[in-house]
Formats: structure tokens, sequence, C-alpha cells
């Protein structure tokens, strides 16, 4: 045989897929009397593809909401209490600690540690600790997989964000969420199997951060927008009716239907199943985007309508930040309610350099109440079980003081790749238990080490994915989404 | 305990470390080692599977004695002489459990280490008998090119060149016929679209159809590659590969404007036909070009489209280095279609190309560094600057010779005045001023605010730092003839910015300043001093915070010094009248800072002043001018005297200003700094083989040296020069021994005709890459591009271009054949043409194009259509303003669209548009919903549809159908069916219904281009109309 089938069917795929996963695709094509024109080749390969599982084992988790702190929040002041931190306050670390270590900003010769002035307790059945910025998700402590020991290899913004999001700091390669909808697609008719929501300021890493790197566009992430349409593009231009849109997509399939008849080529077919979920989309969206479905205490708990904070301040405080970031909170459980699979919430708002108090007061209270309004929402809604959410960062932020030239005080924190927190709940991760430890002082870690590459591994494993397996050919190369590492950590699976 | 995590570094042996654990190890055997009895044996059976002619684990090859002394990707693995400290042995052995050898099977004796250590110990002595690989890597992409003759077919009418025979061949071993030639409309929109990227005209169109003569078609080709927008469309896959855009990337992703003279480079040089070696070379080295022109060094702006990132805290090294990663990598798979990447961290898995290896291309790029040369704009720009020159210097002539003769004419009074000037000085100079600091100095101001007195009279303050201060010094002095008072400030390391100002970024503002007099030192009969004037070294522009405001009784106004910070700078305020002081005078400054945010003074001094000020200020070169004798002036002296009287002398004056005025308009010169590469003189880097590429773990003992790779022709350096470099890089890559490069880029120009490359994995000539489909062609393309031909020039893209598209294998209709669909679903064969979606940038040119609104200007800055809402606010910190273009830049072709790295024009990224951040050597192209949402409703897309109605509204068609007609025309060349007739004059009939009973919407549809006389709901039906046919598959599809 000249051509391999598992080529043609490889081309075909990644050509072809319309974005929506390919077990949808198959069942669209059926669906709209398509898949009859299409040759017998891309029958063939859709048909298999729907028969075939792509799991490698039972899947836990059916979705991701990540809650993308980008900016890295500092894990001393709100996840990982270090008493011995405090003890040290104003002290300087030993030389031989600093000597191999860079830092962003900090001068290493006249650095000392800085203590935080969190008041810290314990919660939930498991005791697991909180400072006093996030007492609501304090109160899911219970539900809460709280991980200490992650680190990192990159300690600025963009090639920390780049690991965090690719499994390796490099361009061009797929997101979480593309190698999600690229082994699993997505479950959803007419809305895209990967969304984008925003807060706050710009995030460092740009569209980077949702890039389907080689693999193909549709498995890139669709950014909803928080003003004016959600999806770019979405409606009609003016003075186009959705009857009309409708009339002239009519005349768009009939003459394009001949042209398959004509030309034979599947991709015809493709091209007219993508009209006619951008059609379905056009409608879907702008549902998904109505919160007027929602009850006023729903509403409520995540503080959609919430009024702005007192004391509000620093570099999370754009754009009607604490609005923007609830109201994400609920689309993202509307999102999942409706099949998309990853849902990326990012709020770029924690790099504290100087006055790290009051900024990440107002950013906590800015996330805390909609989290936990999310985790809540989802379990009553029985949602919480198959959807993984994550929160974390690039990196954590230094136990030493950031002294950096001009400012007069201690009153921040550098950028820290060696020991930081992230925390997972539902989807299948075990809640109730702290994972890892750092050291007294938060520096390294102490116990159980995770890499970004070892987090990944076992969030594709709580979707029924091997990390191992989840490969797509670039270049020559079998690529994954952890890159030449990563293991699974057994102890986080419930 | 507090222990420091530092980052996971393998923890590898080091080799010297050996030597601790050598008492660990057998003894070496006591007798004369034979190698070819002894060792070789050895090496065969339990080494050679993993380390020996292609495959070469960890970079080590251990069947040739000069690969074995060289090492692996971990260094040296022996030292003659020196058994007991050779990682070989201490592998064998098994001294550290991690890294034991053979990994496989049973371990080896004690015999056979001591055998081999014995071998060590004695010398490694290796006959170069046994010497046993030698042979070349066997994969197909590293061979020669074969010389081929195209073989011969059964059916010898069909094929138009070479090219078919090739093509045929294959076809007839399998009984398969080609497809039939595609008809006229098809053929012209095709190599339109492949040549220009455009779409022909109706007249176009008709002309190619109508030609009878034999060689229409030919001359058709000819047309379309001597179309200047032939570079426009092939310089835009060029780019692609080279990573091209308009900011720098990362998280600050600054804009980059002067990027945009590359790619005109780039335009230029592919309408020119430059050959592919010649372009190779000045991308790559054209700065090292013997006597190298102003173009050839901006040429080698292909390597500055590497990512710069600016974000705070980054370490200038890492970046350097990863552009350097970046342009090792680019340029392996763009010339030589390989993954060189895989060996940054350890040699490659699959390909011959070791670690080692991968650092001697490297170090080539080690030694360019990052720098800027000055460009003509472009040479239309050069020509109108010569005019608009010329121009200007006709205008300034008359002035020019009217100042001349003014100047002979006052000559009298220009000897005069410098006897005058020269007097004054003389004066001042007798009574010089003298800056005198007051005595018992003490500093005082709001609590907390710390002075520190320095040496001389100084002072920095430090301590709270309140937003608002007064200063106050209060001391004695006796000083006669007191004529001002002087204030100095100072920068400081300790200072924000290093001052002189306590702010941030280091300003202030002295909002007022005053002085009293008093003979009591509680200053109970103090009496204010009045001040005349006051003047400063430098005065902040804005506002402005001029010297003069601090004497104004206004405490919202001052003096500041923004943008100068870090620098001293003093201000003098002058008395009204001179004041004599005596032992019994006590004296008290305010300096007040009532601007508020902190912009107070940091450090300064303090002085009363005494003696003759000139009445003029002279500056000090006038002064040196006038005071050097008549013989020592130099012409320049001269002339700067001459000016300095003119500019204060009637009519002299007059006459000058004019001048200034004239030269205001002075045309700029057309140039542009622009970025380029150039070699590294000074301190040349040494190169060292990374630790899985780290940057700051180099394997000292393992310097590497410029080269190419080892399984192809061998890189040799110029002559006098020791060290390779790009030039020889580039020369080696496009050497006629070199394989790859012809094959490559052969490749890379079928792809572009066919849809598919005859390798279909451009990016991968490895062994993990498909093999290619017809391989005798694509040696016969190499070579043929390389050699050229007859008066064919060598390397010429255009001819090999013109032959693959003069064949008929190109010529065939893309229509879909049912019998093929199990024989050849992916069409490998070419029995067919394929339809291929024009790329991001062609959808939207097309559209323009068929609407009459496209701009078909070649060249020049980035511009800035229409983007939406909450796009460029998306980059950092929203720090990207995207200043909309107006007038024709709107509608300029996209690959003019200025790209931003971290945030760029939503509509290219949805139609596969590459991202810039890395070589995209061949794009996707997929087909989504999103891209449907674009081209349906999209800002740039409903523009073109409300044109194109306008357009089609506004020809003498004389009916629907003549319209409808002349649309489809438009659109796809062909004509129109009587089934889409039907269709479309539904859809218009029905529209026409619809907006009749919807007048509003009619009107928003057709916006403000309505066509007069054209009842609005048939403006809009056409508006409808139109939009079905810019979203007809057909019409995006080159067939």
């Amino acid at each position: 045989m000249f051509a391999s089938a598992q080529h043609a069917r490889r081309q075909f795929l990644t050509s072809s897929a319309s974005g929506l996963g390919l077990a949808a695709l198959g069942s669209m094509l059926t669906q709209d009397g398509l898949l009859n024109q299409a040759t017998a080749a891309s029958r063939e390969s859709v048909v298999n593809h729907v028969t075939s599982n792509l799991h490698h084992f039972a899947p836990k988790a059916k979705s991701c909401i990540f809650l993308f702190q980008a900016g890295a929040p500092s894990h001393l002041d709100l996840f990982d209490p270090k008493p011995k931190l405090n003890e040290l306050d104003g002290k300087p670390l030993p030389a031989d600690m600093l000597e191999k270590v860079r830092f962003a900003f900090i001068k290493k010769e006249s650095a000392v540690l800085l203590g935080s002035p969190r008041r810290w307790r314990k919660h939930g059945e498991c005791g697991m600790d909180f400072s006093d910025f996030v007492p609501n998700i304090a109160s899911c402590a219970d539900d809460i997989l709280m991980i200490r020991s992650l680190h990192s290899e990159q300690f600025n913004h963009h090639p920390g964000q780049l690991l965090l999001s690719c499994g390796r700091a490099t361009f061009g390669l797929p997101t979480m969420g593309s190698w999600l909808t690229y082994g699993l697609g997505t479950e959803s008719q007419n809305l895209p199997g990967y969304v984008v929501l925003t807060s706050g300021r710009g995030s460092s890493g740009g569209a980077s951060l949702w890039s389907s790197g080689f693999l193909p566009s549709h498995y890139a992430g669709v950014l909803f927008r928080n003003q004016g349409e959600p999806v770019l593009n979405l409606a009609n231009p003016a003075g186009l009716s959705n009857e009309q849109q409708r009339r002239g997509l009519d005349a768009l399939r009939a003459m394009n239907q001949d042209r398959l008849e004509e030309m034979g080529d599947p991709e015809i077919a493709s091209r007219i199943a993508s009209y006619e979920l951008a059609f379905r989309m056009q409608s879907a969206a702008p549902e998904l985007i109505d919160l007027s479905g929602e009850t006023a205490s729903t509403q409520e708990a995540y503080g959609v309508g919430r009024a702005q904070h007192p004391q509000a301040t620093g570099r999370g405080n754009v754009a009607d930040a604490h609005l923007s970031f609830a109201r994400n909170c609920l689309l993202a459980r509307r999102m999942v309610e409706r099949g998309v699979r990853f849902v990326n919430v990012i709020y770029e708002a924690w790099d504290q350099h100087s006055n790290l108090e009051a900024d990440l007061r107002y950013n906590a209270w800015v996330v805390d109440q909609p989290i936990a309004a999310l985790i809540k929402d989802l379990k009553q809604r029985g949602l919480f079980d198959s959807t993984l959410i994550v929160w974390g960062a690039e990196f954590g932020r230094t136990p030493l003081g950031e002294n950096r030239t001009g400012r007069e005080a201690n009153t921040g924190r550098d950028h820290h790749p060696f020991a930081f927190s992230l925390w997972m709940a539902g989807g299948g991760v075990k809640g109730g238990q702290t994972y890892g430890a750092s050291d007294e002082i938060g520096w390294g870690v102490a116990q159980d080490p995770v890499h970004i590459n070892d987090f990944h591994a076992t969030m594709l494993h709580l979707f029924g994915l091997d990390h191992l397996k989840l490969t797509h050919r670039f270049q020559g190369r079998d690529f994954r989404l952890t890159d030449v590492a990563g293991k699974v950590i057994q102890k986080w699976l419930a | 305990m507090i222990r420091p995590q530092i980052p996971a570094i393998a923890c590898i042996l080091l080799f010297q470390t050996f030597a601790a654990f050598a008492d660990d190890l057998p003894p070496a055997v006591e007798r004369k080692i034979d190698f070819v009895q002894d060792v070789l044996p050895l090496l065969k059976d339990r080494c050679w599977s993993c380390h020996a002619g292609e495959k070469q684990e960890s970079g080590l090859r251990l069947d040739r004695r000069d690969l074995v002394m060289i090492g692996g990707d971990l260094g040296k693995i022996l030292e003659p002489g020196k058994s007991d400290s050779s990682r070989l042995i201490h592998y064998v052995n098994g001294t550290d459990p991690d890294h034991v050898m053979p990994p496989e099977g049973d371990r080896l004796t004690k015999e056979q280490i001591g055998i081999l250590r014995a071998w060590i110990d004695q010398g490694c002595e290796w006959p170069e008998s046994a010497n046993i690989s030698t042979e070349k890597n066997s994969h197909w992409a590293y061979q020669p090119l074969k010389s081929e003759t195209s073989p011969v077919v059964k059916d010898q009418s069909w094929p138009r060149n070479e090219i078919d025979h090739f093509v045929l061949a294959e076809l007839e071993r399998r009984d398969i016929k080609p497809s039939p030639e595609a008809d006229r409309y098809t053929l012209i929109r095709r190599l339109s679209l492949d040549l220009t990227g455009l779409l022909p005209t109706i007249e176009e169109v008709d002309s190619f159809a109508n030609d009878a003569t034999p060689d229409a078609y030919g001359k058709l080709v000819d047309r379309l590659l001597a179309s200047p927008h032939f570079g426009e469309r092939w310089g835009r896959h060029w780019l692609d590969m080279a990573r091209y855009a308009d900011s720098d990337g990362y998280e600050k992703d600054n804009p980059r404007p002067d990027a945009y003279r590359w790619r005109d480079w780039v335009i230029e040089a592919i309408n020119a036909d430059m050959p592919f070696d010649q372009f190779t070379i000045e991308q790559l080295a054209g700065d090292l070009l013997p006597d190298a022109t102003p173009m050839q060094r901006l040429a080698t702006a292909f390597h500055r489209q590497t990512l710069t990132n600016t974000e705070g805290g980054t370490d200038q090294e890492q970046f350097r280095v990863e552009a350097c990663f970046d342009r090792t990598e680019t340029t392996g798979a763009v010339w030589l279609g390989l993954t060189v990447g895989c060996a940054r961290c350890h040699s490659h898995k699959y390909d011959a190309i070791s670690q080692r290896e991968y650092y001697q291309l490297f170090s080539v790029f080690n030694n360019g560094d990052e720098s800027t040369t000055t460009v003509p704009k472009s040479e239309a720009d050069v020509v109108a600057y010569a005019g608009l020159k010329a121009a200007y210097d006709e205008k300034l002539k008359t002035p020019t010779s009217q100042l001349m003769e003014a100047q002979i004419a006052h000559g009298a009074e220009f000897t005069k005045w410098q006897q005058a000037t020269l007097d004054q000085l003389n004066t001042a100079a007798s009574d010089p001023v003298t800056f005198h600091v007051l005595k018992q100095p003490a500093y005082s101001s709001e609590a907390g605010i710390v002075f520190e007195q320095q040496k001389g009279g100084v002072v920095l303050v430090s301590g709270e730092n309140p937003e608002r201060a007064i200063y106050t010094l209060t001391g004695q002095s006796d000083v006669n003839g007191v004529k001002g008072i002087r204030l100095d400030v100072f920068p400081d390391k300790s200072l924000p910015a290093n001052g002189p100002g306590r702010v941030a970024h280091g300003n202030f503002v002295l909002s007022e300043l005053t002085m009293e007099v008093a003979s009591k030192p509680d200053f109970s009969d103090a009496q204010r001093i009045e001040f005349a004037t006051a003047k400063a070294d430098f005065e902040q522009a804005d506002r402005p915070w001029a010297a003069k405001n601090v004497l104004d009784g206004d405490d919202t106004s001052g003096w500041a010094i923004a943008p100068e910070y870090g620098k001293k700078h003093w201000l003098t305020a002058t008395l009204k009248q001179p004041l004599d002081l005596t032992s019994k005078s006590y004296v008290r400054v305010r300096l007040s800072h009532q601007y508020g945010q902190q912009h107070t003074i940091g450090r300064f001094k303090l002085s009363l002043q005494t003696g003759t000020e000139p009445d003029a200020v002279v500056p000090e070169n006038i002064i040196k001018a006038l005071t050097a004798s008549e013989e020592q002036r130099t012409e320049e002296q001269r002339q700067l005297l001459q000016d300095y009287f003119n500019r204060q002398t009637s009519p002299l004056k007059e006459l000058v200003t004019q001048i200034d005025e004239l030269k205001k308009q002075e045309p700029p010169k057309p140039e542009l700094s622009v970025r380029i590469v150039v070699q590294r003189t000074q301190n040349p880097r040494k190169t060292h083989v990374l630790r899985r590429g780290e940057f700051l773990d180099p394997l000292t003992e393992l310097e590497v040296q410029p080269a190419g790779l080892a399984t192809l022709p061998a890189f040799s350096l110029r002559e006098n020069n020791a060290m390779g470099d790009r030039l020889d890089l580039a020369r080696w890559l496009v050497s006629t021994e070199n394989p790859l490069t012809p094959r490559v880029t052969a490749n890379h120009i079928w792809r572009l005709l066919f849809g598919h490359g005859i390798v279909r994995t451009a990016n991968d000539f490895g062994v993990r890459g498909e093999k290619p489909t017809h391989p005798e062609l694509l040696d016969w393309l190499a070579a043929d591009l390389m050699s050229g031909s007859g008066t064919q020039q060598a390397w010429s893209r255009k001819a090999l271009i013109r032959r693959i598209v003069m064949s008929a294998t190109y010529r065939q209709a893309s229509k879909h054949r049912t019998e093929l669909r199990d024989v050849d679903p992916q069409n490998l064969l070419l029995a067919r043409q394929n339809r291929i979606r024009v790329e991001g940038e062609i959808v939207r040119d097309i559209s323009l194009d068929v609407s009459g609104l496209l701009s078909h200007k070649i060249g020049g800055p980035s511009v800035y259509p229409p983007l939406p809402p909450g796009i460029a606010e998306l980059s950092y910190a929203g720090n990207f303003q995207w200043a909309e273009s107006q007038g024709e830049d709107r509608y300029r072709r996209g690959m003019y669209t200025f790209f931003k790295r971290t945030s760029p024009h939503p509509n290219l990224i949805t139609f596969d548009c590459p991202d810039a951040n890395s070589t995209c050597i061949e794009r996707q192209l997929s087909n989504t919903p999103l891209q449907a949402l674009t081209s349906l409703n999209n800002e740039t897309f409903a523009e073109t549809a409300r044109a194109f109605a306008r357009r089609l509204l506004s020809t003498d068609a004389a009916d629907d159908a003549a319209r409808l007609s002349y649309a489809m025309r438009l659109c796809v060349a062909r004509s129109i069916t009587p089934e889409e007739h039907v269709q479309l004059q539904a859809l218009l009939d029905d529209s026409k219904a619809w907006y009749a009973a919807h007048p509003d919407q009619a009107g928003q549809l057709i916006g403000k281009e309505a066509v007069s006389g054209v009842p609005s709901e048939t403006a809009a039906a056409w508006v409808s109309v139109a939009r079905v046919l810019l979203n007809l598959d057909e019409f995006i599809t080159r067939e």
C-alpha cells in the first residue's frame, strides 16, 4: 500500500476537525447529512475515530477550570505559614544559600528575610492552614488538595507562564487546554472546547498562554471577552438579522454543496460544517453569557454585582476586576455545564514587588468569594466530581523582602521558583490533603518535590489520559505536555 | 535546618572525581594488549549496538579512534595512560550505580575491565587499519544528489517537460491516468494566486482564455513571474520561515519600527530573483562579505527576527544565548530541513546530530553580535529626497548670498565687537565671581527629615520623605559685596534613580527661594532680601518649570529639571542691591517644595556669590575663539565668531533668522537605523557544550570550534580565517557538495505549488520524517535549481518555479477522482492537482481586491487596519496602542499588517498565520467556525461586502442576471452556472423583499456606501449576495 491509512487519518483529523472534538464532528457530519457526501477516506477516518476510545483509562474529570493567578501570588502569605520566617524577620540569609541563586530584582548582598504579618488558622476537618486573607476558600478546606512543594526553573514571568501552560518554557508548543481538547474533543456542539476568560491587566504571556502551538488552530483557546460580543465576530454586521444571516447561509450551503458534489473534496463538507457550527455559536454564546437565568442568590454568592472593596488598590485593581473575576467564575460553571472542556480563567494581578500587604489583601478579596462560590455551586449541581479546579501561578514569591535599588523599605517579595503552592479541587483529586512541604522559611522543597511536569502528568491522568501516550509528532519528535519528564502522583488521586 | 534548594542539576560525577574511587577498580592485566585481538571484539559485542555508526547514544561513538578520543555529550571518556580516572572504566565497573555500562546484559568481567584498563594505560593503541567505521550514514537525505535522467514513459503525448516523466512513470506503473488539464479559467486563477496572491481581472481572464497562440500559457507565466507582487507572495513565504514580526516578543513586546525595512529587502531580492546561494550568504553573513554594502548588512536582519526579552529582572546573557539557539535551530530547519534543536540538550535521538555538533553550529552564531546600521529607507525615498534637496538648496541660495554681502558690509563693526567683548571679559576677570558657604550652617525642616552635612557645604537629605517640605538653612557670613545666591543640586547613589530629587524618578520642584538677613541669632530683626532675577543651567521645558519661578511668590510654579535626572544642576538668583555683611550678620535661606508627591531636593549646596558677572553670558567656545590670537584661530572658530556676531546685529540677524526658518524645512535624510548582526571582533566568545542546554552550565572541558555536521560534506574555512564564522557556514550550506539545501529548497517550492512537498514533512528530512514520494524527481529538481541549465541561472527560484508550473503535472484539474479514493487517498502520486485554501493574508487580500478596495502599494512601514476593540489591550499592562490607519493604508495587503507578537491581529491568527515566535516551515491549514465568523461578520469583511455590492451596482450591467454573472467572474473567474444563478437570484429577491419591509436595517447594512439612484432595499440585497460570494469555499480556495 502506497499510502498509510494512519497518515491519511491524521491528515484528515488535523485539517478538518472544525474545533469540535473528533467524536462530535463525526456525529455532526452524520446529522447534517454531510458524511454521506464525504469521500470514503474521510468517512472511514471519522467513523474510526468515533469508535476508537481515546481514553487510556477511566477518566475522573471531564472538564477543567484553571484559575490562572498570573504574576505569581505570595504563597507565604496565603497558604504556607512559616513561623520560623517570622522569627528570622530582618535577618540576612546565610551566604552559602545565596551563592548560586539568581534573582530578578533582589540585591543579594543586603537582602533580609521578610516575615508574614498574616494571621493563620486551621480549617475543616482536615485542619488545613489558610491565612486570614482567604476565609471563603478556607471554608472549602476539606475539598482542597493543597500542594506546597511545587518547583519550577523559570524565574521571569513570560518563560514561567509558558512552562506552566506548555510544560516547557519554549514558544510554539500547545497549551494544556489544547492537549486536552486534542485528546478528548469537546462535548459541546455549539461552543468551542477551550475557552479563555481574563480579568485584570494583560498578562505577561499574552496570546501564547492559549496558543495551540504546532497543533492546528482549532485547538487554540477561544478568548471570551469582557465587553461587547463575547466571542470576536459573533454578532452579525449591523442591519443583518439572524433571519437574513440564515437565509444567506442557506444559499451559501447550497452552493458549497454543489461544489462538493462537483469536486468531491471532503474539505468542502468540513467547511459547510464549520459555517453551521458558527451559526449555532452565534446563539449559544450570547445565551451562555446571559446571566439573567441565574438566581439572585447564585449571583450574590459569586459576588457578581458586589460593591468595590473600600481599599481597592494596586495592579490587581484594573477594569473592575472584582466584578469580571466573579462573573468569569460563574461563566466557567456555565461553560462546564454546557460541555466546554477547558476554561482558563486568567487574573494577572499578583506581581507584588512592593506594597505586598495592601495589594495582596485586595487581590485575595477579589478571588476569595467567587472561587469558594464556584466550588460550592459545582458540588450542589453534581458537577464537582467531574470538574477539576486548579488554582496556580508560574511561581511563588521569595521569603526575602525585595530591596530593589531605589526602594527604601522591603514591602514586597521577588520571584521565587524553588518552592511554591498550588491547589486543586474536584475532578477526582483527594481533597482535605496537604501534600509536600517547603522548608522552614519556605525557601526550598523539604518534602515530596513536585515539578510542573508532574502536575501536568497527574492532571492528564485525572482525565483518563496517559501523559506518555498523548503525543503529537512534530519535526520528527513525538511531543507531549510533559516534555521529557513527569510522573503521576498517586497520592493525589481520590 | 535551613537548606537551600538549588534548581535540580543532574548530578554527574565529574571526570576528575573518578580518581577518588580508583581503589575499587579491578587491576589492569599485565601484558601487552593487542587492540584487534583483545579490545575490538569487546567493543563490538558490548558497545557498538548503541555507540557506533548511525547510533551514537549520548553523542558517543566507539568505532573510530578519533571519535573515542573526543568523547560524548558529557565530555571525554578516557585519557591515555590514566585508566584509573577514565569515565569509560568507571562506567563499565559500575562505580556510580546510576551510570552503569552496558545498561543491559551481563556486566563486564574483571578480566575484561582489566584488558580495557591496560589498553588505556598503554596509550590506547588503535591501528589505522582497525578504524572499521568509515562508512557514511545511509539515510537518503544525506546522500549526494543523483544525476537523474527522466524515465521513459509509455504515453509520450502527455509530458510537457522532464517533471512529467517522473510523475507519469509512477502513475503508469499503477495503471493510473493523469487528470485532464484544468480549464483556462482555473489555470489563470491558480497561477495568479500561486505566483502573486491576487486574483486575475476579468480582462486578464478573457485575454488568456481567448489567446489562441501556442505559448499563451507560457506568456501568462512570464507576466506573473515578472509582476512586482510575485516578490510579495514569495517573500511572505520566506518571512514565515524567518519568524518575521514588528515587535520584540515576550512580556514587554516593544515595537520594532525598523523591522519592515528588511521585509522590503526580501521582497526586492525575490523580485530580482537573487540567486538562492547569494540570498543565503547575504542573510546569514552579509556583513562579512568583502566591502559589504549597506544592503548586504541589512540582509543579516534575517537573524535579528529573534525575540528580545526586556522584562524587568531578566539575565540578558540567558536571552542572548536563547537567541543564538534560535538562530542555530532556524538555520538547521530552513536550509537543512533538520530538527537540530533536539541536540541542544542531548545528542539527537534519531538523526546523526551529536550535541557537540549542535554547539559547533551554535559557536558560529555565538560570535555574531546584535547591532544596528543606517540604510536608505527605500530607493523611491532616495530619489524623492534628491528632488526635495535640490529644491531646498535652491531656496537657500538667495538669503545665503545676501548674508555674505551683508557680512562684508559690516566687517568693521565685527572687528569692533570683538574688541569690546574682549574688554568686557577682562573686566570680569579682574573681579571674578566667587562663592562662599555660610559658617556654622544649620539645617532644619519637618520632623523626621535628616540632613547629613558632607564636605564643602554639601548636604544629603534622608529619613522621612514627606509629600512637601520647606528646608531652612541658617548660618553666618561676613562677606562684602554679595551679589547673589547660588543653589547647586547633586545626584547621589542613595537617592531614587540617583536623584537629585527624592521622588522615584529623581526630579524635584523648587517652588520658592527666600533669603533673610538679621543681626540677631534669633532672627527677630530679620529683613527679607529682594532678588532681581534667577537663572539655571537647565530648565524643564513643559509648563515651563523655569528658574525665575522660584522668585514669583507663587507656590504652584517652580524650577524642575526633567528629564535631566541623575546629574548635577545649578540655579543662581541675583540680588536687586549688592549686600555687605559683617561679622554680626546672620543669614537665613528657605527652600520651599510645595508641588507634592515627594518632589523635594535630595542633595544640595547653598552659597553666596560675589564678583562681577559679565553682562552677557558668553559661551565658553566663543571666549576661547576670542582670546585666541588671529594666527591661532581656526577657520571653524572664525566662523563661530561670525555666526555669533551675526545673530546679534541687524540686519544680519534678520537674514540669519530667515535662513534658520528655511533650514527647518530641510528634507530629512531618507535613512533608517535598522537591526543587523555583526561579527564580534573584540573578546570573541569561546563556545562550550552546555549541559542540557543550560547556559549557566557549560562543560568547560568541551570547547568546540565552528564546524558543520559530520554526515554532510566538510565545512571549509576561508583562507586567513583561523576560526570559522557565519560566512563559512553560509557557503557550506550552499556548496555544491551539500545535497540537503537544494533538496529542501526545491521541496519548499514544490510544496507551495502543490500544497504538499515531495517530502511531506517539509520540516523534517531526518530519519523520522517521511520519505520522498518521488525521490528521483526531487533530486532532479534539486540539481536543476542548484546548477541551472542552458540560459537558466544557477540557484534561480523563478526558473524552477517556471519549470514546475509549465509542467502538465501542475496544470492538471484538481477534481477528486472516485476511482483513486482507496488507491491514493492523499494524492501522493499526483494524479491530480490539490485544492488549497488560500493563506490568511490572502483571504483578506482577495476580498478587498474584488470589492475594489485593495491598495496595490508594495513595501514600506507596517500598517494598522481595523482591529476589534479589546485586542491591543490584552498585551502586557495594556502598553500598546493600535492607531488605526486611514485612507490607503487601511486596505494594504495583509502582509503589511503590523505584527505584534503577544497580541497579533486575530484575523491573521484565526486563518493560521504563524505566531512568529519561532520559525514556521509549513503553515497549518485549518478549517474552523471562528474562520467562518470572521469572514461573515468581521468589520473588514463587512466593509468589503458593502464595497463589493457597490461595485456591482455601479457597473452598467443591464439586469440582475448580468450583474450576478459579473460578480461570479470577479470572484472565481469562470462563468456562473444556471444553478448558481437560480440560487443567487432567489437570495437577491428574498433579501429585497425583506429589506423593503425593514428599511431601517437596510440603511444600517449598506451604511454610508449607498449608491445614488438605487433603492436601499436593492442595495442591501446586493450586500447579502456579496457576503455569500465572499464566503464561497471556491472563492477562498485555489483550485
